[in-house]
């Protein structure tokens, strides 16, 4: 086994389909990708190109059916704590407080310095006050804040995020991308993120790949050079943007 | 009280108990009025069922029977909860012991719990054991299906999220399994504490000594006092009234609301 110090995630040949009525549908076709160690990196695609199944994949609650996935260079059979899944639809439990998913999140050690670690998260996201509030008293943009503080109050090496902005209006989306920015710049996590918004993908991340209609496959990757915080007017930006809306088709 | 606050008591008062309160005074004044022009030697008027109350409560008897019937509900109740709860998470969480024990049980709830009186007899005679017993059957079905129903339709992701932590084991079963089945548990507790009562009645005609459902067969039976058989069937009613009004209590508890708001 070769054994990459800097590979993060590695997806090797990665294949899965699914059986449906109409036989079976193949969603990844054998797909390689790679992200390095603190990369940040966003994948775009069509819609039902199977992005949500390559995360799923990725963070172990999906096995392929040919290839392998490699996280640290070790296999991996299963989801973990080292990396955390923020899911399109959203997984905050809606029968505990804010405080109260944080802490089951921490679940092990010495419960004291749980609350002082959870209040530290709770404040990274600016929810101070809400602690004691329930789901579904929050804003659809708080309790995207509360998944992601969730996620990060347990220190993951990776964060996997299927789409968490989509749902929030366009004001709001663009406040969390700088959110985002800020509390990565603090922590330095490794970052695979799912996103249909080319300029959402442009903002954030450190390369950007493009996947192709089904069965999936890596179909062109771009880094992206420019330093934080990004003008999205600028010209370099603009280029990069229409390169990959032309690969995507538009 | 600011002036808003009591403007909306106001419109409450207004839209909710004022328009039941003229049905029902209607009703009782149709009542009253068609019996003043074909009296009757059985049927009572409203000032009969009012007087005969009054002497029900003055000998203190309406107190044991309705102290004999809510005992009876809330013992067949519970023990009801007691074994639906724990089978119905077994089966919700195991798929073997659904496929065995799912169609076992869907042949026994649609048994009306009346039909199981002669049994209940036959197997505990006419004792205080027996309507407890109706009460149990009544209940414990359902509540087992609907248990057993709610485990399915846990959202996944949930599910996922937990495993994601690495939390696994009992803590899943308290902190995620319960909780999430808890509003649907809750509902169908509610549903079924209303089939108890509607039960127990039925179950207290057959050859009691006490409960409102003997109080309306006594009175018949003891003189045809219709008066005292339209009080207890409106007591009957009001304390129906009441105890879906505790389980509602129940549903507004912070931690179920969330998946009834919306
Ligand atoms: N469990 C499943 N069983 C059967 N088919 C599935 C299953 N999960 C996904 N699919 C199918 O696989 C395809 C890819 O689904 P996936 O959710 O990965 O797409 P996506 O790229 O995330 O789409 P979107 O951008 O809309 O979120 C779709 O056609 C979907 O119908
Ligand atoms: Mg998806």
């Amino acid at each position: 086994m070769t054994k990459n110090a800097t590979e993060k995630i590695s997806l090797r040949g990665v294949k899965k389909s699914f059986i449906t009525d109409d036989g079976p549908l193949e969603v990844l076709g054998g797909l390689d990708l790679t992200v390095a160690t603190g990369q940040f990196v966003a994948i775009v695609g069509p819609s039902g190109a199977g992005k949500t199944t390559l995360i799923n994949v990725a963070c172990g609650f999906t096995l392929p059916d040919a290839g392998s996935v490699l996280i640290d260079g070790v296999p991996r059979h299963g989801p973990s704590r080292k990396g955390i899944l923020i899911s399109q639809q959203g997984s905050v439990f809606p029968w505990m407080t804010v405080r109260e998913n944080l802490l089951f999140a921490l679940d092990r050690g010495a419960k004291a310095k749980n609350i002082e670690l959870a209040q530290r998260y709770i404040d990274l996201v600016k929810l101070q006050g809400f602690e004691n509030s329930y789901p579904h008293e929050l804003s659809g943009g708080m309790l995207k804040r509360v998944e992601i503080a969730r996620a990060l109050v347990l220190k993951p090496e990776i964060l996997y995020m299927d789409e968490p902005f989509s749902a929030l209006d366009a004001l709001m989306r663009l406040r969390m991308r700088t959110e985002l920015l800020r509390i990565l710049e603090e922590e330095h996590h490794t970052v695979l993120l799912i996103t249909h918004d080319v300029e959402e993908a442009i903002h954030l991340a450190d390369q950007i790949v493009v996947m192709s209609p089904r069965p999936a496959v890596i179909q062109a990757t771009f880094a992206v050079p420019f330093p934080h915080p990004r003008q999205l007017s600028m010209p370099e930006v603009q280029q990069l943007k229409e390169s990959i809306l032309r690969e995507l088709g538009m | 009280m600011t002036t808003s606050a009591a403007k909306r008591w106001q419109r409450l008062l207004l839209r909710k108990v004022v328009p039941p309160v003229i049905l029902i005074s209607v009703l009782i004044a149709i009542w009253w009025v068609w019996l003043a022009y074909h009296p009757s030697p059985i049927f009572p008027t409203p000032g009969d069922v009012v007087r005969g109350t009054a002497e029900l409560v003055k000998d203190g008897t309406i107190w044991d029977h309705i102290g004999a019937s809510l005992a009876r509900v809330s013992l067949g109740f519970s023990l009801a909860l007691v074994v639906a709860i724990p089978l119905g998470l077994w089966m919700g969480l195991y798929e073997v012991v659904d496929a065995t024990l799912n169609p076992l049980f869907q042949i026994m709830r649609p048994i009306s719990p009346i039909a199981w009186i002669p049994i209940a007899i036959l197997l505990l005679g006419v004792s205080n054991a027996s309507p407890i017993f109706i009460i149990f059957i009544a209940t414990v079905f359902p509540m087992i299906v609907q248990t057993a129903a709610a485990v399915h339709t846990i959202e996944p992701r949930y599910l996922r999220a937990a495993a994601n932590f690495g939390v696994s084991g009992p803590r899943v079963l308290v902190h995620v399994i319960i909780p999430a089945i808890l509003p649907q548990v809750i509902v169908g507790m509610r549903i079924s504490l209303g089939v108890s009562w509607l039960v127990v009645v039925a179950a207290e005609m057959i050859a009691l000594r006490s409960g409102l459902g003997f109080l309306i067969i006594d009175s018949r039976n003891a003189g045809n006092r219709y008066d005292l058989v339209i009080a207890a069937m409106i007591i009957i009613g009001l304390i129906g009234l009441l105890l879906d009004g505790l389980m509602r209590l129940l549903e507004r508890l912070k931690s179920v609301r969330w998946r009834y708001v919306k």
